[in-house]
């Protein structure tokens, strides 16, 4: 059997397909923001933009956990970082927007680094789980406890967001923005996932034995993954910080931590998209409960139980079984 | 030239002395066989040859270098595979996956960020997959591959490390006696193709004494008997250790 | 203002106390996880029940021996709850990896969160000191609440019991026997299901009766389950997974780094016990007096 010329087979047969697919979904992308600010209302929008931002977030997040295999419990650390030096920039130092968009998700990648030296030589999940939260909540009681840096708990309020996308009259330009940048970073995560270095990660994931036997060296692999990750969750911190236009300690707590790795699990961990999937399921399903109940926890909580011990692959994982079931069933 | 010796090479675990200064020489292109009765130290000098352990006395030389102290790495690198007693492999990969994330990382690949890796080094992949038989199962998971199919997977990975050295640590462990001699053929049709050096441990003593071109006996961590096989099977002490069966189940 | 250096006593004291509940919830967490290997993230929220569990006892039994009764019923009726927990949802992750362990029993706290929210609200609960336990007493000049001796004396009680039912009795032996070598355990005839449930039920009614017996002294919130099982994490790791002593260990150090850690971040002692996980995760992985897997 030639795998290399049925792989070809595949990609010539669905390529009209892609490309009716792609052209709906940039139509779909495009459309969305006039239908729902126009049709419904803007708090939808704003909630699709939100989803944009976790979706970042929790792709970032995934390079660590579904490719790397590493449960990190501090993510919040990141996307916390990256929200507070861009507001901070903007706010003491009146930087200029571009400036302090590069510049933060940099110093999220420099904490990544700090953190993930000390903790990628850690093994068992246990431990991981817990230095990485350790270290993440230290980052958070600093932010908390240095008022005269970072306002303490007041948080920053009224971040001068620019003109062009503001979000003062309506969320559509902002939309436009977060999509572009959003895209450019899945782009960016996607070209690493399928790159030799996400098959090394997927290696060591798997086998770290077998990976060191091979040659690799773990360590610094999970080191470059965990920097990488922080970089993009940084991002997203920068992005939710345009959002919501102030920002406070609570995005550094361990529960966003928490939270980012519970989108994954709903997701599905072993898929690319799972992850984005994941916060769009949890940031619409938390705005629709919230609105009837407040027992949101109660219903969270469940559906993830049942995810765990009926569909560990989540509802990604799950669709794409059901999908690859439904394809062979036709070609009977 | 002896592609590998060791010289006086100790290991202390607690109170225990693992292994108790072994010298030993493997001949290029030989296959080389230890054996030894369980806990005789094989699996440890194993550890300690392949950088896994840091010794606590003795060197090794690895292609007339020093290699002693080496981590893992480093000594794969330059040019000593090895194979576990429990099979290890990446379970979730399919086997082609397998072969092919160590070929990428042993060309250099491992830290390109923005390359396809599905586009690179594809034949060479099918190449080893060929080689140890299991091109047919290429898109399967390898996790779910029979005892036999997975010892032959890892094989694939170990060879697309481009050794001289094979170290095997018991390789038909666990294994039925079809799968045993399968493996055996395989080993010898590798070490023969590639003109590799192969340094082995078993229990099985007819598979030994088949394919061995010379043998060590080791016996709670020291060297009872080295030499030749018809020399190893004539030894008052060896035979004292266990009565092997000398039948060839090979060709 | 001179620095009165008989504080550090007072801190020193008030440390041991909170040992000792951390002791309680820690043997539990690590006994699960030595027999079992499991890690149970939701023990906080047992710990939750039976400080509620406490508070409404309490309201209802308010003769002279109300308390004690409650300190007999509230941690029962926990381990009812676990063990149900146990039976119905916590055995089919026993052969799963760590991290969907963590995950489920991550999200039973959100579950166990909400029922306790719908069966005692969001505002905050107060227990009263029962009397014979209210007051102070005097050293060296300084006044302690003859609760904290309480506390003191509850942890020392349930650690001498616990090391008389691991080395003394059957069960005990069986329950170190199954740390060592789980599958053994059960090809030897015993009732490994069984017995996990029995584990489980005792470690639920170890941080029940923290729960209950810590209720007096602070303000029931529904973040209490989730502050205690972090802190509990810490005091495992610094002693040693799966091992009892290395709890006690633990949470003698933990209780001793908090107390005095509240003399610099008064809001944020926690800081200190986070720095002393991230030292000994990096220096010493297996804890204190654990062993190397």
């Amino acid at each position: 059997m030639d795998i290399g010329r049925a792989k070809r087979g595949a990609t010539e047969r669905s390529n009209t397909e892609k490309w009716l697919w792609g052209g709906i979904s940039c139509l779909a992308l495009i459309a969305i923001p006039f239908v729902l600010e126009k049709g419904f209302s803007q708090y939808d929008l704003y909630l699709v933009i939100k989803i944009l931002v976790f979706a970042l977030f929790a792709m970032s997040f995934n390079l660590v956990l579904g490719y790397g295999g590493m449960m990190s419990f501090g993510h919040a650390a990141f996307f916390g970082v990256g929200a507070y030096c861009f507001s901070l920039l903007l706010v003491r130092a009146s930087c200029p927007l571009v400036l302090a968009f590069l510049a933060a998700p940099f110093a999220a990648a420099i904490v990544g680094l700090i953190i993930g030296y000390f903790s990628v030589k850690i093994k068992g999940v246990f431990y991981f789980a817990t230095i990485t939260l350790s270290f993440a909540q230290l980052v958070y009681i600093l932010a908390f406890k240095w008022r005269s840096f970072t306002f303490g708990d007041d948080g920053i309020q009224g971040i001068p967001v620019p003109a062009f996308i503001s979000t003062d009259v309506s969320y559509i330009p902002y939309y436009f923005f977060a999509l572009v940048i959003t895209l450019i970073c899945i782009y960016v995560l996607w070209k690493i996932s399928k790159s030799p270095f996400g098959m090394m990660l997927m290696s060591l994931r798997e086998n770290p034995e077998r990976a060191a036997f091979i040659g690799i060296k773990v360590e610094r692999y999970r080191l470059i993954a965990f920097v990488i990750s922080a970089f993009f969750s940084g991002v997203a911190g920068v992005l939710y910080a345009l959002l919501e236009t102030s920002i406070a300690p609570e995005i550094l707590y361990w529960s966003m931590s928490g939270d980012v790795i519970l989108m994954g699990l709903l997701g599905g961990m072993t898929l690319f998209l799972g992850p984005a999937l994941g916060a769009a399921i949890m940031v619409f399903l938390n705005s629709f409960i919230t609105s009837y109940t407040e027992y949101w926890g109660l219903f969270l909580g469940t559906t993830l139980i049942l995810i765990v011990l009926f569909f560990p692959k989540g509802l990604g994982g799950l669709a794409v079984e059901k999908y690859r079931t439904w394809v062979k069933g036709k070609k009977k | 030239m002896a592609v590998l010796e060791i010289k006086g090479l100790r290991k202390k675990f607690g109170g225990v002395m693992a292994v108790a200064g072994v010298d030993l020489e493997v001949q290029e292109g030989t296959i080389h066989s230890i054996i030894g009765p369980n806990g005789a130290g094989k699996s440890t000098l194993f550890n300690l040859i392949s950088g896994y352990y840091p010794s606590d006395g003795g060197q090794v030389f690895f292609k007339g270098k020093d290699i002693t102290g080496l981590s893992p790495q480093e000594i794969v690198k330059m040019g000593m595979g090895r194979s576990f007693q429990v099979t290890e492999i990446f379970p979730k990969l399919t086997v082609f996956a397998n072969i092919h994330a160590t070929i990428l990382y042993h060309r250099g690949e491992g830290l390109r960020l923005f390359k396809n890796a599905g586009r690179l080094f594809r034949e060479e992949t099918e190449e080893i997959l060929s080689m140890v038989g299991l091109i047919d199962k290429a898109a399967e998971t390898s996790g779910t591959l029979a005892a036999g199919d997975r010892k032959r997977l890892e094989f694939g990975i170990v060879l697309a490390t481009k050794p001289d050295l094979l170290l095997l640590d018991e390789p038909t462990c666990g294994m039925s006696p079809a799968e045993t001699s399968e493996t055996i053929d395989l080993i010898q049709e590798i070490a023969a193709e590639k003109a590799l050096s192969v340094l082995f441990t078993e229990h099985k003593m007819d598979m030994v004494f088949c394919i061995a071109s010379s043998i060590t006996v080791l016996n709670f961590g020291t060297i009872i008997a080295a030499g030749k096989p018809e020399d190893i099977r004539a030894n008052e002490k060896v035979q004292q250790i266990y009565f092997g069966e000398d039948q060839c189940s090979l060709k | 203002m001179p620095f009165d250096p008989s504080i550090l006593f007072v801190q020193f004291v008030s440390g041991l106390s909170r040992a000792m509940i951390l002791f309680l919830m820690a043997s539990g967490l690590t006994l699960v996880f030595g027999v079992m290997n499991v890690i149970n993230f939701a023990h906080g929220a047992f710990y939750m029940i039976g400080a509620y569990m406490a508070f409404t006892l309490t309201q209802y039994l308010t003769g002279p021996l109300g308390f004690w009764v409650t300190l007999l019923i509230a941690p029962t009726i926990v381990c009812i709850v676990g063990g149900i927990v146990e039976v119905t949802l916590l055995r089919r992750i026993y052969k799963k990896e760590h991290l969907l362990q963590i995950l489920l029993t991550y999200a039973l706290i959100f579950v166990f969160n909400d029922l306790i929210k719908i069966i005692w609200g969001v505002d905050l609960r107060i227990v009263n000191l029962p009397k014979s336990l209210q007051g102070f007493v005097r050293f060296f000049g300084h006044r302690f609440p003859v609760y904290y001796f309480f506390i003191i004396g509850v942890g020392t009680a349930v650690a001498i019991l616990l090391w008389l039912l691991l080395k003394k009795t059957r069960f005990g032996k069986v329950l170190r026997a199954s740390a060592e070598h789980r599958d053994m355990v059960g090809l030897l005839g015993y009732n490994v299901g069984g017995l996990f449930t029995l584990v489980f039920v005792l470690a639920t009614w170890l941080g029940g009766l923290s729960g209950a017996v810590i209720a007096p002294t602070v303000r029931l919130s529904l973040g209490m389950g989730m502050e205690i099982i972090i802190q509990c994490f810490i005091v495992v790791i610094v002693g040693g997974l799966g091992n009892i002593w290395g709890a006690l260990l633990g949470a003698l150090i933990a209780g001793q780094v908090y107390a005095f850690g509240i003399l610099i971040l008064p809001n944020f002692a926690m800081a200190f016990l986070f720095i002393l996980a991230a030292v000994i995760i990096i220096f010493r992985p297996y804890g204190l007096l654990g062993k190397a897997a």
